[in-house]
């Protein structure tokens, strides 16, 4: 602006015009010569060329994927007993804490009668399990508060963000979607309990894995099944 | 609109519908359309940190008239629905729409009625993206995702059959205001 005042008014009788920066620029670079002033133009790119050489800074996302902290809270999960027996009981507390009201339980009684005299199965040890488990990821808030209202730690949270779809319908999650996966030695409920063991033993850690037993019905009812 | 629109649905079609999906797909433009806290990890995305432009999205742009892509970064009020509706109905055609975080996609925990629960009661949507809010990393999945349905995109007569189909699907569903349980 300065600048601009002095080409704009002149200066005042006797004084000695003091000569402007880019009239001082231009007798500079005049000075200098030619070549120089081709060479600053190059000197511009050298931030560019040398930025050739630097370490890459970006996630290279889908290829080269960054792990995220600990325990940052992504997808939930339905864990189970070491036998295959689901955690949960279905007292809906975590629909209750649920700030969005993103979560579905129904609870139902276990059923000790045998299948064929119409049972309808033991799917977690205790008095109940939870039937029917949804969670709208539309609306949870990943904030963590029906993991921390879960009695038996049958709701934790792991790692996983990937959840983007395309309709309503397929981003509310089904309790077969959200269960874990049958790991070394589970056997598929619905069977029975370990033998001689009661629901607080499981708890305690003294069940360890699937007896032959459980993994006998868990067979014969996925054999059952087929036919 | 232009010549794929006369062509006769075939294998010319068909190759014709790979290649501009595969060049749609690598040439999209987002609109800036950051409404609440998603448009902090919306602009994170843009940084050298995720690189946005890897995916041939060089910037944002500022003028909807220049954009594909508008991704709805945040709650929309009742009061800002109207606009939104208008941003969309300025870009130009093929454009899509990404429903960036649950506020978005379904009101998340504002469910209120000061809050539009779901943006697509006013426009339609392409991807849902849940998390609250979506890392940045989660954004480049939906745009991935968003990629892949890009590809797939019919032109010409097929575009007309899928549009009618659609159309069909859509009489027969559910309005969105009469769902019920986890669907509302």
């Amino acid at each position: 602006m300065a600048d601009d005042k002095a080409l704009a008014t002149p200066a005042p009788d006797g004084d000695v015009a003091v000569p402007t920066t880019a009239a001082r620029k231009r007798d500079e670079a005049a000075a200098r010569g030619a070549l120089s002033q081709v060479l600053d133009t190059v000197a511009g790119f050298g931030v560019s060329f040398g930025t050739i050489f630097r370490k890459l800074e970006t996630e290279e996302y889908p290829e080269e994927k960054r792990p995220t902290a600990k325990r940052f809270h992504g997808r939930h999960q339905l864990n189970r007993h070491p036998d295959g027996l689901e955690k949960c009981v279905g007292c809906e507390l975590c629909a209750w804490a649920c700030p969005a009201d993103a979560i579905l339980v129904e609870g139902a009684d276990n059923d000790d009668t045998p299948l064929d005299e119409g049972g309808q199965g033991r799917f977690s040890p205790g008095e109940r399990y939870g039937r029917v488990y949804q969670i709208n990821y539309l609306r949870c808030i990943f904030c963590g508060l029906c993991i921390e209202a879960c009695p038996t730690r049958a709701l934790t949270m792991t790692n996983e963000y990937e959840l983007a779809d395309n309709s309503r319908e397929k981003l509310i999650f089904t309790k077969e979607q959200l269960l874990a996966p049958l790991q070394e030695g589970m056997a598929a409920p619905p069977h029975a309990m370990a033998p001689h063991m009661e629901e607080r033993d499981y708890f305690l850690g003294k069940v360890h894995s699937a007896t032959p037993e459980q993994h006998a019905e868990a067979d014969q009812l996925t054999e059952g099944g087929a036919h | 609109m232009g010549l794929e629109e006369q062509l006769p649905s075939g294998i010319l079609l068909s190759t014709i519908e790979g290649l501009a999906g595969y060049m749609r797909k690598a040439s999209m433009w987002p609109a800036t359309f950051g409404l609440a806290c998603c448009a902090i990890e919306m602009m994170a995305v843009g940084t050298p940190d995720y690189d946005i432009a890897r995916f041939g999205m060089e910037r944002f742009s500022a003028t909807p008239r220049q954009a594909d892509l508008m991704i709805v970064a945040g709650r929309v009020s009742q009061k800002m629905a109207p606009v939104v509706r208008q941003v969309y109905d300025q870009m130009p055609n093929p454009k899509w729409v990404i429903a960036m975080g649950v506020c978005a996609s379904s009101g998340g925990m504002f469910n209120n009625y000061a809050i539009v629960q779901g943006v697509d009661h006013i426009v339609p949507v392409d991807i849902y993206l849940p998390g609250c809010p979506p890392r940045p990393e989660m954004l480049l999945n939906a745009i991935i995702t968003l990629h892949k349905e890009i590809v797939k995109m019919p032109l010409g007569a097929n575009r007309v059959a899928a549009a009618r189909a659609a159309e069909e699907a859509a009489l027969a569903a559910t309005p969105t205001h009469q769902m019920k349980g986890l669907l509302a």
